[in-house]
Formats: structure tokens, C-alpha cells, sequence
């Protein structure tokens, strides 16, 4: 066991150290001269030599690319990413400021997107109609396929500028959250009713709940005492791609509708190539899905004794961690 | 690291003994009206990329200023944009930008994918460690988020979009084939070639290889629908061909600060891909359960 949360940990320090080390090849080693990135590509030829000639020193890019790459990763290990080259302010600071807001955005978008997902297994598996399942099921492929651009329109469109129940940008109070989160929910969505219809009708044919028909119990008894409880474990094991999905989403969001975020100032970051905040944002990125991770497959064998049986033994042990 | 995650590959034992009958599958299309009219769509759709001409009589670039802002009718099928250009003929023109891209982002995660899935998984060992370990980083970054990353450091134009949307879907497909290729490996055909005395390359090009590519290729198919969408979302955040080329994504971009007065401008493009990315999902859904049975 202890072997088994050491593993996981290690993964997890080692993703986040190679995203570091994946960025700063990307941005600060293979372009070419790096300084000209830090400037506006339209005013390039009318910086005067000696200005980049201070600005690559200032880089440290005249060193050597080792010495500048520990000098970065020194600087990192303390959570420092170097300042902005657009606003001057430290990237650690610019990332905490606006965090909350996608954080918000976030949360309520997973809630929501959790209820869409069990509200469309329970139906899916509930109903005695076939049309009405083949409906339902037929929803989640749907949502991913929208693409987030277009539902944040559509949403805008309607409930905004023609109904007008909605303000349509900005970030004030609750009612400006609405439909971002409605728009950021969809797609989350849709993997996680995907997993949970297959869980619930696997469960929902398995010994225990012949045994409770045998028993007399009634169909929705059967759904939401036996089937509910087993069949939601696994919507854990995609954690990570509903946080990928969250990212993603909430950098489409947040720029349909202008409000302010990481997802936004990412897209501001690479817009005007502000390198060192690039680098701080898909570092907190990548750490933030290794603890999501890390911390999935700490709890998993926790929450799931039939997994804990299986850790314990040596072989089956050996057999995880190779198959990984 | 990651726990396990949907697998598209269910075990090689689930496969089907026999292929259905052609006149068995031609009964179940008929069964399936949705999926017929999903390839319709996508052969519309390329039909688009390859002969635009032929589906609209005006040019992507030709603008009637006169007639700016019209809204959908007979003569133009998807209203006019600001300049008065035919909202439908640069989305039929845009097929072109936008399909080929994904194409190409298709090609490059399933080349590199498959031949880095294949290394890890028939070398093994501390190779296929050192692979897995790179691709879990690969795996730790969301796609959309590595491909703006990329598009940034090569310049922004549809090829680097294609190419940054490759790059980002490589790891998924390299971890699909890598699984494939371990459970191929133990079955009884691989260990009696061997024992025929077949090389190491012989036995990975002649069996290992064909007999794992299946659910690479049912991936394949699902990442079209997913590639478009990546495609288009660059596209949107400007990343992609700069105006006035059409482009779906940015077609949608543009006509985004006219919505609240001329609906159309955004959303009837947007429609037209939407359904494109739910038609290909629907094939590949198919693809997936012909596998299964």
C-alpha cells in the first residue's frame, strides 16, 4: 500500500517537473530568438539593437540554455515564474487575482453538469420506453459535439438579447454567472452521462438486483437504492478529462462572454506571446490535474474495498503499476 | 498516474469471429436512418472541400455592400455578413480550410501515435516506461490548452493549427495502441510465430501491428469529430487563417458582434459545423459497436 501511494505521488511531482520542462523547451529554447517573441511582431524592426540587446539580458537569454533552464526551475520550486512581459506584475500574483473567478465558474459549471449527467443515466435507465432511453442516451454525444463557441451564442442569443433575463457580458453578481455556467456545463457534461449510462445499466443487470426484484422491490427502489450507489464510482476514474474539459471549456466561455478568468488570460497571454505567464498557466495546469489525479487514486481504493483486496496483493500490485 | 480511463479497445476476445454479411449490414442501415443521414452529411461536406462551385453560385469574397446584413432567404441560404458576402458560400468555402486542417491534425496523431504506441508496447521495458511518462505529461495538459501553446510558438495560420492539434491528440493515440499492442502480444498466433521462428520484425509487421490497429483506426474515426471542433475552436480565438479567408470557426468569430441584431451571421454557420461534428460522432459511434458485437 505504501509502495502504491509512493508510486503515485512520484508520478505526480514528475508530471508537474516535466511540464515545466515540456514549456520551457516550447517557449524559451526552439523559437528561434526568443526576443523577438517578447516583442509586437508589427514593431519588431523598429526596436533599436541595443533595447534587445538589454531585453535578452534581462531574459537571461545570453546565457547558456542550461544555466538559464536551473535558473527558471530554481526560481519555480519557490513559485516564482517571473514577471509578465505585459504587465510588468509578478505571474504568480496575475494568476491568483483572476483564479477565483474561474474557480466559481467552475464548480457551479461541474455541479450542474453532474446533475445534467445523473439526471440523464437515472431517465436512461429508469424509463420502460425505448424511445424515450434512445433520447436520452443520444443527449451526451450531442453535447460535446456543440462546439462551445456556438452553445455560448446560442445561450446569449436567447436568453440574453432576446429574452433579456440575463445581463450578456461582464462579471458582476449572480445572475452574470448564469449562463456561463450553463454554457460550460454542457460539454462537461457529456462524457460523464456517457460513463454513467453504460455504469448504471451494467449494474442495473447484475446479480444484487435480481436478487431485490426477487425480493419485490420496485423498479425505482431498485434504481436509486442498489444501482445509484454502485454505478457512480466510476464517474471518479474520469476526473481528468472532466477537468480537461473544464480548461478547455472555460477558455471559450470566458471569452464569449468577456469575462475575466484564467481560460481568458490564457488567451490573452499567447495572444500578445507573454511567455513567462504561458509557462505559469499550463504549469498550474498540468499540477492542478496531477493532485486531481493523485488524489482519485489515493481515494478510489478507499471508497472501493473490491480494489483494496487487489492492492494488498503483491502481484496484482506488480501488475498495476506495469500496465500503467 | 492517470487511473484508467474510458477505453475505446474492449479485450481482443470481444472481437466478432465473422464479418456480418453485406446484405445484413445493408438491412441494418436501414434500420438506422440517423446513420444514413450522418454519412449524407459527411459526404455533403466534402463535396463542400472539393468542388464548392458546384453547391453555390457565389464566391466566398464577393461582396454587394448594397446588400449587407440580408437575412437567410431562397437567394442567400445563410443571410449576408457586414459586407454583404454570402454567409453560405464561405461556409461551403471554409469546408476546405477547415477539413483539410483536420486531416492533417488526424494523420499526424495517428502516425506519430501509432508508431510511439507501438515502440512502448513491443519493446517494453524501460523504453515503454520512458514513453508512458512522456505521454502522461502530454496527457496532464488539456489539448485545447497545448495547441494554443504550440500555434504560439510556430505563428498562427491553419497549417500550425492542424499541426498543434496533431501534436496535442498524439499521446491519446500512442496510449490506445500501446494497450492494444500489450494484449496482442500474449495471444497464442504471436507466441507460434515466434516459434516458427518469425524475427522480432517479422512478427510486430505481420501480426502484431495489423491485428492491434483496429480500435486506433475506431479512435481515428472519433477524433475527426473532435478535431474539427479543436480546429474551429483556434480558428475562433483567432489563431487560424487571418480574414478575410473563410474559415468555420472564424466565420462564427466574425459574425459574433453582430449577433444581437443579425442572429444569423454566427449561428447558421456554427449550425452547419455543429452538425458536421455530430454526424462524424455518429459514425464513429457506429464504428465502435460493429467492434463490440
Amino acid at each position: 500500500m505504501l509502495r502504491y501511494v509512493a508510486l503515485k505521488v512520484g508520478r505526480a511531482l514528475f508530471v508537474v517537473w516535466a511540464a515545466f520542462t515540456l514549456t520551457f523547451v516550447l517557449l524559451f529554447v526552439l523559437p528561434a530568438n526568443p526576443v523577438d517573441l517578447l516583442f509586437d511582431p508589427a514593431e519588431i524592426n523598429a526596436v533599436p539593437p541595443e533595447v534587445r540587446e538589454r531585453v535578452a539580458e534581462n531574459y537571461g537569454f545570453n546565457e547558456p540554455v542550461l544555466l538559464q533552464y536551473l535558473d527558471r526551475l530554481g526560481h519555480a520550486l519557490t513559485g516564482d515564474f517571473g514577471n509578465s512581459v505585459q504587465s510588468g506584475r509578478p505571474v504568480t500574483a496575475a494568476i491568483l487575482d483572476v483564479l477565483p473567478s474561474t474557480l466559481i465558474l467552475a464548480a457551479g459549471a461541474l455541479v450542474l453538469a453532474l446533475v445534467i449527467a445523473f439526471v440523464i443515466a437515472l431517465v436512461a435507465t429508469s424509463t420502460r420506453h425505448d424511445w424515450v432511453r434512445n433520447l436520452v442516451e443520444a443527449l451526451p454525444s450531442t453535447s460535446v459535439s456543440v462546439p462551445v463557441f456556438l452553445s455560448g451564442i446560442l445561450i446569449l442569443q436567447i436568453f440574453s438579447f432576446q429574452l433579456g433575463w440575463f445581463p450578456a457580458f461582464g462579471d458582476e453578481g449572480w445572475r452574470s454567472l448564469v449562463l456561463p455556467l450553463v454554457t460550460l456545463a454542457i460539454p462537461v457534461s457529456g462524457p460523464i452521462a456517457q460513463l454513467l449510462v453504460r455504469s448504471f445499466a451494467k449494474e442495473f443487470h447484475s446479480g444484487y438486483v435480481t436478487t431485490s426484484w426477487a425480493k419485490g422491490a420496485t423498479r425505482g427502489a431498485i434504481v436509486i437504492g442498489d444501482v445509484f450507489r454502485n454505478a457512480s464510482l466510476p464517474a471518479l476514474t474520469i476526473a481528468g478529462v472532466t477537468f480537461g474539459n473544464l480548461i478547455a471549456g472555460s477558455v471559450i466561455t470566458e471569452t464569449v462572454f468577456a469575462r475575466k478568468g484564467i481560460g481568458r488570460m490564457t488567451q490573452t497571454a499567447i495572444n500578445t506571446l507573454d511567455l513567462p505567464l504561458v509557462q505559469g498557466i499550463v504549469v498550474l495546469v498540468a499540477a492542478s490535474f496531477a493532485l486531481i489525479n493523485l488524489v482519485v487514486d489515493l481515494t478510489y481504493p478507499v471508497l472501493d474495498p473490491r480494489l483494496r483486496a487487489t492492492l494488498a496483493a503483491p502481484t496484482a500490485k506488480a501488475a498495476s503499476g506495469g500496465a500503467r | 498516474m492517470t487511473v484508467e480511463l474510458e477505453t475505446l479497445a474492449p479485450p481482443a476476445a470481444a472481437r466478432p469471429a465473422f464479418a456480418p454479411s453485406l446484405a445484413g449490414r445493408a438491412a441494418e442501415l436501414v434500420r438506422q436512418p440517423m446513420l444514413v443521414l450522418s454519412w449524407l452529411v459527411v459526404a455533403v461536406v466534402i463535396g463542400w472541400a472539393v468542388v464548392p462551385d458546384l453547391f453555390t453560385s457565389y464566391g466566398p469574397y464577393d461582396g454587394d455592400t448594397t446588400a449587407s446584413f440580408a437575412p437567410p432567404s431562397l437567394e442567400h441560404w445563410f443571410g449576408t455578413d457586414r459586407l454583404g458576402r454570402d454567409l453560405f458560400a464561405r461556409s461551403v468555402y471554409g469546408a476546405r480550410t477547415t477539413l483539410i486542417a483536420t486531416l492533417l491534425a488526424v494523420v499526424i496523431a495517428f502516425g506519430i501515435g501509432t508508431v510511439v504506441g507501438l515502440v512502448a508496447g513491443f519493446a517494453g521495458g524501460i523504453v515503454d516506461t520512458a514513453v508512458m511518462r512522456v505521454v502522461d505529461v502530454f496527457l496532464a495538459i488539456p489539448s485545447l490548452l497545448l495547441a494554443m501553446v504550440v500555434v504560439s510558438v510556430l505563428g498562427y495560420s491553419t497549417q500550425n493549427i492542424a499541426l498543434a492539434v496533431g501534436i496535442s491528440s498524439i499521446a491519446s493515440f500512442a496510449r490506445v495502441m500501446r494497450a492494444e499492442v500489450l494484449s496482442v502480444v500474449t495471444q497464442d498466433y504471436v507466441k507460434a510465430a515466434y516459434g516458427l521462428g518469425v524475427g522480432r520484425l517479422g512478427v510486430m509487421l505481420r501480426h502484431v501491428v495489423p491485428n492491434s490497429l483496429n480500435s486506433v483506426v475506431a479512435l481515428a474515426a472519433l477524433e475527426v469529430g473532435t478535431a474539427v471542433l479543436a480546429v474551429a475552436s483556434l480558428g475562433f480565438l483567432g489563431y487560424g487563417a487571418p480574414p478575410p479567408q473563410p474559415e468555420w470557426g472564424l466565420l462564427v468569430a466574425e459574425g459574433r458582434d453582430f449577433v444581437a441584431v443579425h442572429p444569423w451571421t454566427s449561428i447558421l454557420p456554427g449550425v452547419a459545423l455543429a452538425i458536421v461534428v455530430i454526424a462524424t460522432h455518429r459514425i464513429s459511434a457506429s464504428f465502435r459497436k460493429d467492434r463490440r458485437r
